[in-house]
């Protein structure tokens, strides 16, 4: 059997939040990913991972600092695998209203807003909606997780969320996945060709969040092998 | 010694998709021990914390908490590679405390691998580091940890270095100032009962669960199932931490050698020497603890799956 042989696999570190469990969720499904925080690195990347903790203004502000943005736009346009997690996620949207109005990478058409303090029958949100919380098939856009990184995933499978803010795409067909939080049923995972992001931490989720990883990472070694 | 729990699946009908009340692992550490106490005090040295975490995780507990017990009192912060080589292979998320007394305090223990650390003795001196460190590291990494006391005229107040030291803050206001710095999350420990099995502080817990909005974890008295669904219904806790519950099934089911590992000669081993458990606590396990929870319709994360040694 020839040896499978992966490509470089890139976190970007933007001085936005905890590197360590996304490296070491990689590792633990045969990934050997580097650390990268320079235009080049994106560009010889051939995967990447956009982790990411904090504000949103503050880490679009830190991509600009760094010289990433365009990079970033560019490798998406070039149709690599890229995954996008919790404000890695939020930060491919048009903009945001967290602590004013950001701008975002504007790579999914949509917003990102803030849960609401009440729900519907006026009892308080804890805000951030911490812990463990189901993911379910969006039935509305007509999704399968068939041939997504959430193949493996059991509709109503737990994943862990840590967020105040959550992304509203304004195209369904993004829409891979939806959680309940305060009344509200808010988009927690997005797909669009080569992008794939969650809301939620797939390092954090124990087992399942685990297979999120692999079958990622097996869709990376499948490009090398064609 | 473990709670008998009836394992029939009840076929009640579970509200989907919310969001679930989370089980936390508590784990005091001292040195390269896992101990436990009495009100924060006494510790009893139990064996390596990497074996019990790892023990909780397969269990499908739905945090781990590692509390460095006496890093207030002797500065030091010997945690880091215990947390470490957790964080290596234990995907779920990991909150420390202890010790953690400045801003690059908190960057050394997230760098170390923790998702989250907690302050209690730094943001009692200084509240704004709370500000500072919820800017810099985000809302959610920042947890607040209240140790509370309740005086003879039946006011709470909170104290630091595990319950020693009085600082004349009452715990409604300090709680609702934490929340004002923006700390994410509070967990109120009753250090009358931490340790003692003797059931939450439910009036301590409820009183803070309500005053605020952010989540409330329930820490310090858990020693039998009934205890945990009540922080839950009663208390209005978002989740419970739970030590000695867990530690000493553990202990009891896998005996000392088949738990401990090779535990340093440091502290107070006699416990474990003595073989004795420790009566006041009903044990149980994480599955054990969240089917009876599931049978009283809390919404629990209850992933029969995710079995292990522990089950």
């Amino acid at each position: 059997m020839p040896k499978k042989k992966l490509r470089s696999v890139g976190i970007i570190d933007y001085d936005a939040g905890n590197l360590f469990s996304v490296e070491h969720a990689c590792k633990s499904v045969g990934v050997s990913p580097i650390i990268i925080s320079h235009p080049e690195d994106i560009r010889q990347a051939d995967a990447l991972i956009l982790p990411g903790v904090g504000a949103f203004g503050d880490a679009m502000k830190n991509l600009h600092k760094l010289d990433l943005v365009h990079p970033l736009r560019e490798f998406v346009a070039s149709g690599k695998p890229f995954m996008g997690i919790c404000l890695g996620m939020q930060l491919l949207f048009s903009r945001s209203e967290e602590f004013g109005e950001h701008e975002g990478l504007n790579l999914i058409d949509g917003d990102v807003l803030k849960f609401p303090s009440f729900n519907a029958s006026r009892q308080k949100n804890r805000i951030p909606q911490i812990g463990w919380n189901q993911i379910t098939c969006s039935s509305q856009a007509g999704h399968s997780w068939r041939h997504t990184p959430l193949e493996q995933i059991a509709n109503g499978e737990f994943m862990y969320f840590i967020h105040s803010f959550y992304a509203k795409p304004r195209n369904s067909e993004n829409v891979l996945a939806v959680t309940e939080f305060g009344g509200l049923n808010y988009c927690s995972a997005v797909i669009k060709e080569n992008i794939f992001a969650t809301q939620f931490h797939p390092e954090k989720s124990a087992v399942e969040g685990i297979k999120i990883y692999r079958y990622w990472a097996s869709r990376i070694i499948d490009n090398i092998e064609d | 010694m473990g709670t008998k729990v009836s394992y029939r699946r009840k076929s009640r009908v579970r509200k989907l998709n919310m969001l679930s009340k989370r089980i936390i692992a508590r784990l005091d550490i001292k040195g390269p021990n896992l101990v436990k106490g009495i009100h924060l005090e006494g510790l009893r040295v139990l064996g390596k914390p990497e074996l019990f975490a790892r023990c909780y995780y397969q269990a499908g507990a739905d945090e781990m908490m590692y509390v460095d017990i006496v890093a207030s009192l002797y500065n030091r912060n010997s945690l880091h590679d215990i947390v470490t080589r957790t964080a290596k292979e234990i995907f779920i998320p990991l909150t420390v405390a202890g010790g953690i007394r400045t801003l690059d305090d908190i960057r050394d223990v997230l760098r170390a691998g923790a998702d989250k650390v907690s302050l209690n003795t730094a943001a009692i001196k200084r509240p704004e580091i709370i500000k500072e460190a919820s800017r810099k590291f985000g809302s959610s990494t920042i947890v607040v940890t209240i140790e509370a006391i309740k005086q003879p005229d039946g006011r709470y107040f909170a104290y630091t270095d595990n319950g020693r030291q009085f600082t004349g803050i009452e715990v409604l206001p300090w709680a609702a100032m934490v929340e004002e710095l923006g700390a994410g999350e509070i967990v109120i420990t009753s250090v009358d009962r931490e340790g003692t099995g003797l059931g939450f502080d439910i009036e301590l817990t409820k009183m803070i669960a309500d005053a605020v909005s952010i989540p409330v974890i329930a820490h310090g008295g858990a020693g039998r199932l009934e205890d945990v669904k009540s922080a839950i219904n009663e208390g209005n806790a978002d989740g419970v931490a739970i030590a000695s519950m867990l530690h000493y099934d553990l202990i009891n089911k896998n005996g000392i050698t088949g738990i401990t590992g090779d535990y340093k000669k440091e502290g107070n081993i006699e416990f474990l020497k003595s073989g004795r458990s420790f009566s006041k606590i009903n044990t149980a396990t994480l599955p054990e603890i969240k089917q009876y929870l599931c049978n009283e319709n809390v919404f629990c994360r209850c992933n029969l799956r995710a079995i292990g040694p522990n089950a």
